[in-house]
């Protein structure tokens, strides 16, 4: 049999296919599905503290203003002591996705602020998470914010997370940064313990009858793998934090290109919300016919072989790559 | 053994702690004031907490006080400890089976807020009528004062009936004390456990019907046996009295609060003593002992136990000394020799042989009319003369049957050493929440006596509160409003200067304002009277602007904390810093379930406080030129300036009998007169935008959006700033448009911004409507809005397409209800106003609509130009489809007795095509009504020349002869639940009668009870794990019997459906149901996305929209017709935008899970049931089939 084994987030694990932060996570029957599919971790859907503040901000004055307004009616919903608008519904879960599976539970989290951030990551540490996943799901929209403040604000953010958690963290990065080598160099000190590429925002639409946003996410395909194999093969050979992929890893050989960029791990989402949880189990098997038919010994001989520093034709991967593209084609 | 626990809390969980503790079973109904009574045993039980025998009591909603009693004497006869709560008219649906439960000797406790019973009219305030109602039934009777009692006697009441088996109505005033909260030592489950004999709970069991031990009751028995067998209970009766007495000796020896079943307070040689019960005692205590002090011989015995009156100890407690009496009820029993309990202690006298030379009887108090010192000194006053009155009344002015007596009003006896606070705030801004607050700390961290108190309007939106806070060294009884404050704080700048809220300042008292303004430029923004005020009574005066405080910490209007926190710093109550502490500590331990946020954000509100209160210099004289403004409108009716202009002043209690109907009728057309300028932003409208649809005026909840066409000659005196536009469709192309705000009716909703359609296309933010400070505009669109207001409304009949844009051109007949902001059911009612309001009588079942309807000062229903519109009454809750159906019956004889004039009067009118036109009218359009009140008009003329008895009837009832358009309005809790029954026999008549179900899919004017109409999924008050049943489909039962027109409906999914429906529904010559989706505060969500959530529902297949017209089969065309398209949302997506469904999803996200997908399965199935029977083939006669679907 293949060595498949790879390590992440301080967990050795059998193979490199994790299921990527999603609502699948949310069903404890799908999670149960997941690991009986041979997940080797499982990734919760990140808990959005803006979510959470608006939320309850929002119950707050729709319940409360009607309350002691009124003789007949002092209130006019119910008020069970456990009942919150708050992140215990996630921390709950949590626990119950611990208590339900033998594999390691990766905890999401989207902080709006300094406080939250640090709150929150230590609330998922407490509920039983194996590790955390800092998702900086933040768009610089601000004209009023440089570059360099909006990365110092999350390598300062992460810094702090990494100095109150014991658990492992990983960072869920965007690839809107302007240096974003830089960026990577900078929080590769922090020692943060991974780095997962990329993040897929909702992408907005627009809706030209009503004149209205039009949120929408739809699932991602191969062709999105190739902007995050190239700052795979970028980045890896500079950081020493582990590096997984995620967006746009559909087939066996998605997740070789992956490897051979320098990811530890492949996150799966939109294929197993496509397929579902057997998909796992199929990709693992193909990938490892893959190497075994290349005559590949283990998946760390693969491991960066194609990244910037070993490929052999690193401007490949540089803006070279591009000229050279448009030239071919104007050829 | 008592251990001295004190709690702050109401009168209503006072009574509930002991009832849930010592009970298994409680079945009961949701009425004001009673019903928080069964919401906390219901929430302690999800709670799981346990009696005293370790057992989680039972909880079941009933469908009406008269099911929830029958369920109690069912929980009795299987041998169950069982309780049940409730008022009124509840206590009036449950008199049958107390007759019954107490005939058959069960050991019983109910516990009565008493309320009074609606006559004139309906109130929901305290007094005996109710209870005094019940005295027949056989129940003993036992009446507490105040909040302590109400829990010792909740307690004694249990260990009587166990004795006795003789069941117990335990009783207390509504409001008075089921509201006030006070600090009073609680109960243990030991002190309990020590009052309540198991030995008796035993046999109260094993009276209980089982199969293991056969007996029979409930049989019928004949006059051979039947008297004989009545007579057997007498011995335990007799006993009651004693037992009582030994239970309250036992009670003391206990807890060293002692009670006799008459206790005497007062000089021990009194000459004039008074006779009551209930809350008033406590003032009228108070009064005694000032009074005493002062050297008077007087005293006044409060009767506790007043069935069975044991005329042995209620004469024992009377003094020898006594000279004369007056006993005091607290109801009116017209046409008895006098009231209840003068009665009563009259015979008690007579039978004990105990002379007494004078013995008078009164009333005071009904609707929890005020019951002051002044008013108790002016009883005994009265005792006083030579030759008292008799059947006297106090607390009003009887300048009718001059019945009332005279009392100096300036009399009181307030405690200088208490504090006396008096705070004005909106429910909104969360004051009198923050004030429960402050009494808490204070009562539970101070060894100081408290009490509060909260007076609310009778609006739901925009509704002012006054907070009455008593704080002192001594224990507080008085059950009185505050007459001299020592603290006043108005939490809204702009009720200084609408309102004499400085009235009852004491002076040298302290004044703390919220205004808008920095501190020194607060001054000058008082008006005349308030400056005067504050400068003759030496008032301190303090300022913050809280508002700002509130916005920059994130909390919109939300002041309360602000405010308390100034409280707190100006009273002294406690050292600031201690206070703030608890007050945060209060924060956290309300807030910290709903939320880490709301917490932080309160606690930055109190610290950011303090450095924003600023102390006021007041000016030596008064320097502000402005007046308060007149309430009301010199223009308005003089009903209105006489009575409902007091009303708004809040002096209504200086209004005498002289100013009122004997019979509670009242004019229409009041509520257009209030201005109440409660918005903080108001629609401003685009004209160059809009794409003249109406739907903003078709959705305002409060007629505050109005839609015109007119001629262009009517725009010559309008001012500089009215908006017009030309009309764009060839309806009536030529004429002006225009859509204008009423900025004093505007509640700043935001549904009519929601709603609108047309978007600038270079700046798709800006609407042809948008929402602009209220300040800013409202000089300017109050003089826009009297002009529009003056336009001729266009000639209905010219209208040639009656949908939902073309209804907004009809004048409302329905509008500035007190409705809550955003209300999803008044946009039907006034539609239907539109429509047929010129021809309506409505019926309303008791509810949100009857009370935003019909709750005084003013009220929502218009007259036209004609002087015609809408007729409306409310019954009661249980018999409003019947009360109808009476509407119905009537207008029909009325229209037959017309027709048989004209019958008779046929030759002398001389006018056949007249008389046979008249009198087949089948008017359905505007025209042809209009068209027969033309020919009602022209028969007028002529009868004027026919000199007969006949003519002259006609001439006054010919107006029966336009038909008549009967409504039936109420919400779920009344079509679903309580009045079920009585809907589905008015239905099943046939008589052309028209419900509008406002359907809520809760009780929303209780609070929010689950009623059956309650979705799955959905949290609610009795269902707060979240509703399992599915919700009733009452539109398909009454679709069952084939004759219905039934539709379902949604104005935020599908406009023009409501208003085809209405006019359908209008002209079937049968019974019609519309059940309209109505979105509410008990929703949980923000009203703003009211029609949004209407939309999802309607999506989601949960709502599903149809007509189902049983004309319809006479074309041999299916009845049901779906006017909602297959389903295209998720049921998932539309509950996870409502607090209601949320709550279960994070309480308990896989019970939520499945309870959602029960939804989601019930909405696939109902739909396709729906789409089946829409699809089914109707056969024509001679098939075989006949024309049946």
């Amino acid at each position: 049999m293949i060595d498949t084994k790879t390590q992440y987030l301080g967990f050795d694990l059998p193979h490199p296919f994790v299921p990527g932060a999603s609502p699948m996570a949310d069903d404890l029957d799908m999670v149960r599905r997941l690991e009986d599919a041979g997940a080797p971790m499982i990734t919760l859907r990140s808990l959005f503290e803006e979510q959470i503040v608006g939320e309850q901000m929002a119950n707050f004055h729709a319940t409360a203003e009607p309350a002691e307004s009124f003789a007949e009616a002092t209130s006019y919903l119910p008020e069970p002591e456990d009942f919150a608008f708050g992140p215990y519904e996630y921390l709950e879960h949590v626990r119950k996705v611990r208590d339900a599976v033998d594999i390691p539970v990766v905890g999401s989290l989207n902080g709006a602020t300094p406080g939250g951030w640090l709150e929150h990551a230590k609330l998922i540490e407490d509920a039983g998470a194996n590790a955390l996943e800092l998702n900086i799901y933040d768009v610089a929209a601000d004209p009023s914010l440089d570059a360099a403040t909006v990365e110092q604000r999350t390598i300062s953010m992460v810094e702090q997370v990494k100095a109150r958690l014991t658990i492992p963290v990983a960072v869920k990065l965007s690839p809107f940064y302007t240096s974003m080598a830089n960026f990577a160099q900078q929080l590769d000190e922090t020692k943060v313990d991974a780095m997962v590429i990329f993040n897929r925002f909702y992408q907005p639409d627009i809706d030209v009858e009503e004149l209205e946003i039009a949120r929408m996410l739809q699932l991602s395909d191969s062709s999105e793998l190739r902007l995050r194999l190239r700052w795979l093969a970028i980045l890896s050979p500079h950081v020493k934090a582990k590096l997984a992929v995620t967006g746009g890893v559909h087939t066996p050989i998605d997740a070789v290109k992956a490897v051979m960029c320098g990811a530890s791990t492949v996150q799966l989402v939109s294929s197993l919300l496509h397929h579902g949880p057997g998909f796992l189990k199929a990709m693992r098997e193909q990938f490892a016919q893959w190497l075994e038919s290349h005559e590949y010994t283990s998946l760390e001989q693969m491991r960066g072989s194609m990244n910037m520093q070993r490929s052999g034709n690193p401007s490949a991967l540089e803006r070279a790559n591009y000229m050279q593209i448009l030239q071919s084609w104007q050829m | 053994m008592s251990q001295k626990t004190t709690m702050t809390v109401d009168g209503n969980e006072a009574a509930a702690s002991v009832a849930y503790r010592t009970n298994q079973v409680m079945a009961i109904y949701p009425i004001t004031p009673s019903s928080p009574m069964g919401e906390f045993t219901d929430e302690w039980a999800v709670a799981k907490k346990t009696n005293i025998w370790g057992q989680i009591p039972l909880i079941q909603e009933m469908q009406s006080e008269g099911g929830a009693v029958g369920a109690v004497h069912g929980a009795l006869q299987a041998g169950a400890m069982t309780t049940t709560f409730t008022a009124s008219q509840g206590l009036l649906l449950m008199i049958p089976n107390m007759f019954k439960i107490a005939g058959e000797m069960n050991s019983f406790v109910m516990h009565v807020a008493a309320r009074t019973v609606a006559t004139h009219a309906l109130s929901i305030f305290c007094d005996h009528s109710d209870v005094m109602a019940c005295r027949g039934t056989g129940f003993t009777m036992l009446c507490s004062n105040s909040v302590q009692e109400a829990h010792d006697f909740a307690l004694i009441s249990q260990a009587v009936t166990l004795e006795s088996r003789i069941p117990v109505l335990h009783f207390f005033d509504g409001f008075r004390t089921s509201h006030e909260v006070n600090k009073i030592n609680i109960l243990s489950d030991d002190e309990l456990r020590h009052m309540i004999d198991d030995d008796l709970v035993e046999a109260h069991r094993l009276r209980g019907l089982s199969p293991d031990a056969p007996k029979l009751r409930g049989t019928a028995q004949n006059p051979d046996v039947f008297f004989q067998a009545r007579e057997a209970c007498n011995p335990y009766y007799d006993v009651v009295p004693g037992m009582v007495q030994a239970q309250m000796d036992k009670f003391a020896e206990m807890t060293g609060r002692s009670y006799k079943l008459y206790d005497y307070v007062g000089a021990p040689d009194a000459e004039r003593v008074i006779i009551l019960m209930g809350s008033g005692c406590t003032s009228a205590e108070d009064t005694i002992n000032y009074l005493v002090e002062k050297g008077e011989k007087i005293g006044m015995i409060k009767v506790r136990l007043y069935r069975p009156f044991d005329i042995e100890s209620f004469v024992a407690a009377i003094p020898d000394s006594c000279k004369s009496i007056a006993v005091l009820d607290r109801t009116k029993e017209p046409g008895a020799i006098g009231e209840p309990m003068y009665l009563d202690v009259i015979t008690a006298l007579r039978e004990a042989g105990r002379e007494v030379p004078t013995v008078i009887g009164g009333r005071y108090g009904l609707s929890s009319k005020q019951f002051t010192p002044a008013m108790v000194k002016g009883v005994f006053d009265h005792l006083s003369q030579d030759k008292p009155m008799n059947h006297f009344t106090v607390g009003i002015v009887d300048d009718v049957t001059r019945k009332s007596i005279d009392y100096d009003a300036n009399f009181d006896i307030e405690d200088d050493n208490s504090v006396r606070a008096l705070f004005f705030g909106l429910g909104a801004d969360g004051t009198v929440g923050a004030n429960k607050n402050s009494i808490k700390i204070i009562g539970e961290n101070t060894d100081r006596h408290v009490q509060g108190y909260f007076v609310y309007d009778s609006k739901k939106s925009g509704a002012r509160t006054i907070s009455h806070l008593r704080f002192g060294p001594k224990p507080i009884c008085a059950s009185h409003l505050i007459d001299r404050a020592s603290f006043v704080a108005v939490h809204q700048f702009s009720q200084i200067n609408q309102f004499d809220v400085l009235e009852l300042a004491d002076e040298g008292a302290t004044l703390l304002l919220n205004a808008p303004y920095e501190a020194d430029a607060v001054w000058g923004h008082l008006n005349k009277e308030a400056q005067q005020q504050i400068i003759e009574k030496k008032l301190k005066m303090f300022v913050i602007d809280a508002d700002r405080v509130a916005q920059d910490v994130g909390m919109g209007r939300r002041i309360n904390t602000i405010m308390q926190a100034c409280f707190f710093k100006l009273s002294n109550v406690l050292p600031i810093d201690e206070a703030m502490d608890l007050i945060k500590g209060a924060i956290k331990k309300t807030y910290m379930r709903k939320g880490e946020e709301i917490v932080k954000r309160n606690i930055a509100a109190v610290d950011e406080s303090l450095s924003h209160l600023h102390e006021i210099d007041v000016p030596a004289e008064a320097t502000s030129t402005e007046s308060r403004p007149p309430i009301i409108s010199a223009e308005a009716p003089d009903f209105l300036q006489r009575v409902t202009a007091v009303m708004m002043a809040g002096q209504g209690d200086l209004l005498p009998v002289s100013a009122f109907t004997p019979d509670g009728t009242w004019p229409t057309d009041s509520a257009r007169w209030e201005r109440r300028n409660i918005a903080v932003d108001i629609p401003i409208w685009e004209p160059e935008l809009c794409i003249q649809c109406n739907k903003c005026s078709l959705v305002c909840p409060h007629t505050a959006i109005r839609a015109m066409v007119y001629e262009e000659d009517k725009l010559a005196d309008a001012p500089g700033s009215f908006k017009s536009v030309d009309y764009k469709a060839p309806d009536f192309r030529g004429l002006k448009f225009t859509i204008q705000v009423a900025p004093e009716d505007c509640t700043g909703c935001n549904l009519c911004v929601g709603v609108c359609p047309a978007k600038d296309k270079s700046n798709p933010s800006r609407k042809a409507i948008n929402m602009a400070p209220h300040i800013e505009h409202v000089d300017r669109e109050r003089d826009n809005y009297e002009f529009f207001e003056n336009i001729p409304p266009v000639d209905r009949t010219k209208i040639k397409r009656l949908d939902a844009k073309g209804s907004q051109f009809l004048l409302p007949l329905f509008g500035s209800s007190g409705a809550c902001a955003g209300c999803g059911e008044t946009a039907y009612i006034r539609i239907l106003t539109q429509l047929f309001g010129d021809r309506m009588l409505i019926a309303n079942a008791t509810g949100c609509s009857s009370i935003y309807g019909g709750n005084l000062p003013t009220t929502p229903y218009l007259v036209n130009p004609e002087g015609r519109g809408p007729s409306w009454s409310n019954s009661l809750f249980e018999d409003n489809a019947e009360f109808g159906l009476g509407y119905r019956l009537a207008v029909d004889q009325h229209r037959d007795k017309a027709v048989a004039l004209l019958q008779k009067l046929a030759e002398p009118i001389a006018d056949g095509a007249l008389i046979e036109e008249l009198i087949n009218d089948e008017s359905h359009s505007d025209a042809d009504y209009a068209a027969q009140r033309e020919r009602v008009e022209q028969l007028r003329s002529k009868l004027k020349s026919i000199d007969s008895p006949e003519a002259r009837l006609l001439d006054a009832c010919a107006d029966a002869l336009v038909r008549k358009s009967v409504w039936i309005f109420g919400g779920d809790g009344w079509a679903y639940d309580i009045g079920y029954g009585g809907l589905d026999h008015v239905l099943a008549s046939g008589r052309d009668v028209n419900v509008m179900v406002l359907d809520t899919e809760v009780y929303s004017n209780t609070g929010g009870q689950a009623s059956k109409s309650t979705p799955v999924g959905a949290a609610a008050k009795f269902a707060i794990a979240g509703k399992e049943i599915a919700k009733k489909d009452l539109g398909l039962m009454a679709m069952s019997y084939g004759h219905v027109y039934v539709a379902s409906v949604s104005l935020g999914a599908k406009d023009n459906q409501v208003v085809k429906a209405m006019l359908e529904a209008e002209a079937y010559p049968g019974p019609s149901l519309i059940i309209a989706y109505s979105h509410c505060i008990a929703h949980g969500y923000d009203l703003k996305y009211g029609l949004d959530q209407q939309t999802r529902a309607v999506d989601s297949g949960v709502w599903p929209l149809y007509r189902y017209d049983p004309r319809r089969v006479q074309q041999l065309e299916t009845p049901l017709q779906l006017d909602s398209t297959k389903i295209k949302g998720s049921v998932h997506d539309y509950m996870a935008n409502e607090a209601r469904f949320r709550m279960i999803e994070k309480m308990n996200p896989q019970r939520f899970k499945k309870l959602a997908e029960a939804s989601a399965d019930h909405t696939a199935r109902r739909v396709n049931l729906y789409q089946q029977l829409s699809q089914l083939q109707v056969h024509g006669a001679g098939n075989g089939n006949g024309k049946d679907a």
